[in-house]
């Protein structure tokens, strides 16, 4: 089993390499094409702006391969934005696996922007997103959200619903981070690895 | 729902967590990566580090501490600390924080918030402010509260908010280590200027002052250091009395 972590210049890469050393998986961090294809499992993570992190992603090319990846791929916040068609944050292109436009929160009276906490997971039905999945507490810092899709697995409620996790053929994404999400979320990657 | 937050904060001063009252008489209050870890298990919701000399010292931020801290951390992971250009950021973010924490340089140089916002999100970017009341105003310091600045707390908090930041980590100078309470009425008027998250900080010594920080304050977290790291309450124990009180808490 090999689980590649795509490596490019913003990105909260170490949470998840030390998430995934917690459950005794030791992945490889890369940019590398042929690495990246090899792989039994690929996570693209993401901390960071959309336009500056589509930029670097360019730059290495990468933004033209993971759409073409064939095994499961798991993309993480910024990395589950910039799986969809554009975003609202910098008016960014991104890759288009999901046909969506991301959007930015609009902050009302007592809900604040970012949503930046501990909120609760409503998984749409059961599986790689819900299997074993205790509390269903998992934590989101993000100012743009996905809207609810047809590839909408689970839904969170703020401000609006939003999609918490999408699914499309042998792509998966979060919007919360799984890998700072206590037990609970280790137990999505741990589930998300054994697909 | 949104969960309020707990957050422990260690102070770290030459590999070991300190706490300060009123910023100075510092004294040893363990092992960061064993609290940390301990933390996380207990429910924590989130861990903040501070280096609290760097400034100071003209030091960064001991990255292989960092590192040490979030190898055993499954929940979110701020660092502060000496951060002064986006350069020393990326470096910290790769040794497994997730948010960082700057202050004094955002002071000096308030374009900084605008740089860290570009490169790396305002989710990533915490401005933390430290204040205290002169005169009837409250007064930003830095360098670790030692050095007044002419900036009044709310118009640099609503700037902050303005260039970007992802959320303020507000500090009372006079209420940190007293242990007599948040400082609730700043933390209510900054609630109500600002729409993005504030972390009450400084003050706490007793289960309520955290049920005051949320309600009074309308704080969106609540950070102490010393109640936690001596024991003197227990995060299970503390979520339970929230939980009781019909506070959001995970």
């Amino acid at each position: 089993m090999k689980t590649v972590i795509i490596k490019y210049n913003a990105g909260n890469t170490q949470s998840v390499i030390y998430a995934l050393e917690r459950l005794g998986i030791t992945p490889v961090l890369t940019s590398n094409f042929e690495e990246i294809q090899s792989a039994d499992k690929v996570i693209f993570p993401g901390v960071g702006e959309a336009s500056s992190t589509m930029r670097h992603l360019q730059e290495l090319g990468l933004d033209r391969l993971i759409p073409t990846l064939q095994q499961p791929v798991l993309g993480i916040c910024l990395g589950m934005q910039l799986m969809c068609d554009h975003s609202e944050e910098n008016d960014t292109q991104c890759m288009g696996v999901f046909n969506i436009s991301v959007k930015k929160f609009r902050s009302k009276k007592g809900e604040k922007v970012p949503h930046m906490g501990w909120n609760n997971l409503t998984p749409k039905n059961s599986g790689w997103i819900s299997q074993n999945v205790v509390d269903r507490h998992m934590y989101f810092v993000h100012s743009y959200y996905v809207p609810v899709i047809e590839e909408t697995v689970a839904t969170c409620d703020y401000i609006l619903p939003f999609s918490a996790a999408l699914q499309k053929n042998n792509f998966y994404a979060t919007q919360f981070h799984p890998e700072k999400s206590g037990k609970q979320g280790e137990q999505i990657i741990k589930n998300f690895i054994e697909l | 729902m949104l969960k309020k937050r707990i957050i422990p904060c260690l102070d770290v001063k030459n590999g070991r967590t300190v706490k300060g009252i009123n910023f100075v008489n510092i004294r040893d209050a363990g092992d960061p990566v064993e609290l940390g870890a301990l933390y996380a298990e207990q429910g924590a919701d989130e861990l903040v580090f501070l280096d609290i000399t760097a400034t100071n010292d003209g030091r960064k931020t001991f990255k292989e501490l960092v590192k040490d801290i979030a190898k055993h951390l499954n929940i979110p992971f701020t660092v502060g600390g000496g951060i002064s250009n986006v350069e020393d950021v990326a470096p910290l973010l790769y040794a497994g924080a997730d948010k960082v924490s700057v202050n004094s340089a955002a002071v000096r140089r308030p374009e900084l918030i605008d740089e860290l916002v570009q490169e790396f999100g305002s989710q990533c970017i915490v401005v933390a402010i430290d204040a205290r009341m002169v005169d009837g105003q409250w007064l930003v310091h830095t360098h670790g509260g030692s050095k007044p600045t002419e900036k009044e707390l709310f118009s640099w908090a609503e700037e902050v908010e303005q260039r970007g930041a992802g959320e303020i980590l507000f500090t009372s100078m006079d209420h940190d280590g007293t242990r007599q309470g948040f400082a609730v009425e700043a933390l209510k008027e900054m609630s109500e200027r600002l729409s993005i998250p504030i972390i009450a900080s400084g003050g706490a010594g007793v289960m309520e002052h955290f049920n005051d920080a949320f309600t009074v304050g309308q704080a969106d977290a609540a950070l102490a250091a010393s109640i936690f790291h001596f024991k003197e309450i227990g995060i299970p124990e503390l979520k339970n009395y929230l939980k009781q009180k019909n506070i959001a808490i995970r």
